[in-house]
């Protein structure tokens, strides 16, 4: 039988329609179904932190008091922000809260408009009591005069050390850099295969550590007048002494890569007498799960320097609303919900130094920390530095130049040459940094 | 059907004819219109880019500059240069070994011989695992401190060694890495062109009293060329783009120094961490250019040997 030609090229021609249509379809649907058709679904991203795993367990609760449905994003701190770059520059409504690092992306954020202003909301509630936060953490949240995110971690160097190598050398707990340095050498003589001192070595994630160390020498990364400060004498001096420290009394064969979950691995295998890293990690060292030095290690202020002990006394992270997204009443509630005091207080008990004075001030809010560790956190909080990398838009361009003389340190090359290249790098940067 | 008058049937009968006999273009034009703009929109988006200053957002304002973000990349001597040598060195390096290694490893397993399955199976098994998985599992065993590399010197009585972690040593260490990774695919390809090869010739010459080098050299190779060609041309491009391993052990930038900063990884850099997407979008399309230079140097020669 013969068939309708005409029939059969309405039938192609259909089934063409059809496909292209499904190819649209299948698009179109996958956006739509984003743009919070549920209402009642929240997206938040956070980063995998201590922090995190509190209010991932809490979530349950939130979700039952606001009837929402919390879909929740975990990343790695590198992870987050290259989806923060892609998302957001497409203007993505995927993402409600985000956390995010105020210091490192916070101005970038909020000078292309990622993050919804929170002014009004902020001052709404006087039950949550914004006035309650720290001065210095609410400062770097906002821009412009704006609110722009609410700190939800706060962190300030420390010195981590081991009770029992100490003991056996006879010494003291260090109280300035070249006791440090004295302590860390006969340590590293007597005991063969053991570090003296270890910390961050990377170009751009020892910026933050050295940060420390710079400031108790009397320096920082810029002036008063806003220029670049890095070829400064105390700069010099601080690039060669933590450097110098790393590559004589650090470990052999020393990676200039590590970050801090390489030289925790380091500290808590038991094979470094000293290190400085920010007091929010210091559950990797006292939990037997993951240390082998759980019950030895002790902490203690930051040594000082030719200019005092300086230790940066920061918010590390906070948590921010998403400009683009549909759904910022329930964003905000979750924020407000995320750091209330009660809130704070539990996941300041669990390990993780939060911002509000109230939880500082209340005895039960430092009560399960190692009691050395609390007096080091005081005293830190009083005499910290309110950042711990450049305050510029492009941080982490800034901090691969600053840390630069860094890793010449480390390695054994001309410190005070490198210093000066940075400076005039760091300077023309400075400039550029719009 | 009444409604269709004798005029539009006629050209119905047009298009019908027309449909009849195009039908396979009718049917797959929505595929490849598809695939066709999913190619060309990112080349033309980040072309666009290159030729802007788009930096911080992409979103922001940004000015045309015509070819200046060019000509800033290309004046780079501090990164950008070094990083097309690492790109290369890496490439010829890796690609030279595994050509070799690759040949005596097909050649070895070319005759059947007792539990030729099971070595075929282990010898495939790097190619199997995920890239960043194997950068980590690398990065554990070449540990300065506490990893086997060293323990395993040691033992034998060797000095420990840097590896990954001192400037002068990382990218041959990852160059080894990606040996280890990708011969089995160069194996495998090789395998595939002898296999195919007929016995005859080599008979002819082994009757002629040609030794086994000379049997390779004058009447294998130059019958397998083609399949040699396909392989130099896959691994080529594929080692030019490397990125993961090089990330997953050396992190952003390549290390404290550079040290395996390739083009990917510094296009990667500018983007992600400087967020200055102009000059990504140059440094990538550059690259890319270079990918196309080379794959055309390469086909020519496939053909010209065909």
């Amino acid at each position: 039988m013969k068939r309708n030609p005409l029939l059969r090229s309405i039938g192609i021609t259909a089934a063409t329609v059809v496909l292209a249509a499904g190819t649209l379809t299948g698009c179109g649907t996958a956006s739509n179904s984003a743009g919070g058709s549920a209402p009642s679904t929240l997206r938040v991203t956070l980063a995998n932190h201590v922090w995190t795993d509190q209010i991932k367990a809490a979530i349950p609760e939130f979700e039952k008091a606001n009837n929402v449905k919390v879909e929740l994003t975990q990343l790695g701190e590198d992870q987050l922000s290259d989806q923060y770059n892609v998302k957001l520059n497409a203007g993505t409504d995927e993402i409600d809260v985000m956390m995010y690092r105020p210091l490192q992306e916070g101005k970038l954020f909020a000078k292309n408009g990622y993050l919804a202003d929170l002014s009004d909301k902020v001052k709404n509630d006087a039950s949550w009591n914004w006035s309650d936060f720290q001065a210095g953490p609410v400062s770097s949240t906002t821009y412009e005069d704006k609110v722009v995110g609410v700190p939800t971690i706060t962190e300030r160097e420390v010195l981590y050390y081991r009770k029992d190598l100490l003991a056996k050398a006879g010494l003291e707990v260090p109280k300035t850099m070249d006791e440090l340095k004295d302590a860390a050498t006969k340590i590293k003589d007597a005991n063969p295969g053991m570090a003296g001192f270890v910390a961050r070595t990377g170009k751009s994630t020892a910026v933050t550590q050295f940060s420390s160390f710079l400031y108790s020498f009397g320096g920082d990364f810029i002036d008063k007048s806003g220029k670049s400060a890095v070829s400064s004498d105390a700069a010099k001096k601080a690039y060669s002494f933590y450097g110098g420290l790393i590559k004589d009394q650090g470990p052999a064969n020393v990676s200039t890569d590590m970050s801090w979950p390489e030289v925790m691995a380091i500290f808590t295998q038991g094979n470094a007498a000293f290190y400085t890293e920010a007091d929010s990690l210091y559950k990797n060292a006292t939990d037997p799960a993951k240390s082998k030095v759980s019950d030895t290690v002790g902490f203690a202020p930051l040594p000082a320097g030719p200019a005092g002990s300086k230790p940066y006394n920061v918010p590390s992270w906070a948590l921010g609303i998403n400009a683009a997204s549909k759904n910022q009443d329930n964003a905000w509630k979750f924020i407000q919900w995320a750091t209330s005091k009660d809130m704070t207080l539990k996941i300041q008990q669990a390990g993780v130094p939060g911002p509000r004075n109230s939880v500082w001030d209340d005895p039960a809010g430092i009560s399960t920390y190692p009691k050395d560790l609390a007096s080091a956190i005081a005293v830190s909080a009083k005499n910290g530095v309110g950042h711990d990398r450049p305050l510029v838009i492009s941080v982490a361009k800034a901090r691969e130049i600053v840390g630069d003389p860094i890793v010449t340190a480390i390695t054994g090359g001309n410190t005070s040459n490198a210093a000066d290249s940075a400076n005039t790098a760091f300077q023309k940067f400075l400039e550029s940094d719009k | 059907m009444t409604v269709l008058t004798t005029t539009p049937r006629s050209a119905w009968r047009a298009y019908s004819d027309w449909a009849n006999t195009h039908r396979k273009w009718l049917f797959a034009a929505p595929a490849m219109i598809f695939v066709g703009v999913l190619i060309a929109f990112p080349l033309a988006w980040t072309l666009y880019l290159s030729l802007t200053d788009a930096h911080g957002s992409v979103r922001a304002a940004s000015h045309f500059v015509g070819f200046g973000n060019y000509l800033e990349v290309l004046k780079d001597t501090k990164r950008f240069w070094p990083a097309t040598g690492r790109t290369f060195a890496f490439t010829l390096s890796a690609l030279a070994v595994e050509m070799v290694l690759g040949m005596c490893i097909a050649l070895l397993l070319w005759r059947p011989f007792r539990g030729e399955k099971w070595v075929r199976v282990a010898i495939l098994l790097p190619l199997v695992a995920t890239p960043v998985a194997v950068g980590m599992m690398w990065r554990l065993i070449f540990d300065p401190n506490i990893g086997f590399a060293n323990q395993l010197l040691n033992f034998i009585g060797l000095p420990s060694q840097p590896w990954l972690s001192s400037p002068q040593t990382a990218l041959p260490t990852l160059v080894f890495v990606d040996i280890w990774q990708w011969t089995p695919m160069v194996v495998l390809i090789l395998l595939a062109g002898l296999t195919a090869l007929s016995d005859e010739p080599d008979e002819a010459a082994r009757i002629d009293g040609a030794n086994a080098w000379q049997r390779f050299r004058f009447v294998t190779l130059p019958l397998l060329m083609p399949t040699v060609i396909v392989a130099v041309l896959l691994r080529s491009i594929d080692a030019l783009k490397t990125f993961d391993i090089l990330y997953a052990t050396k992190g952003k930038g390549g290390g404290s120094f550079n040290e395996v900063e390739t083009l990917n990884v510094y296009a990667y850099g500018l983007s992600f961490d400087y967020n200055s997407y102009g000059l990504a979008s140059a440094v990538l399309i550059l690259f890319f250019l270079i990918i196309v230079a080379c794959m055309f140097v390469l086909t020519r020669r496939r053909k010209g040997n065909r």
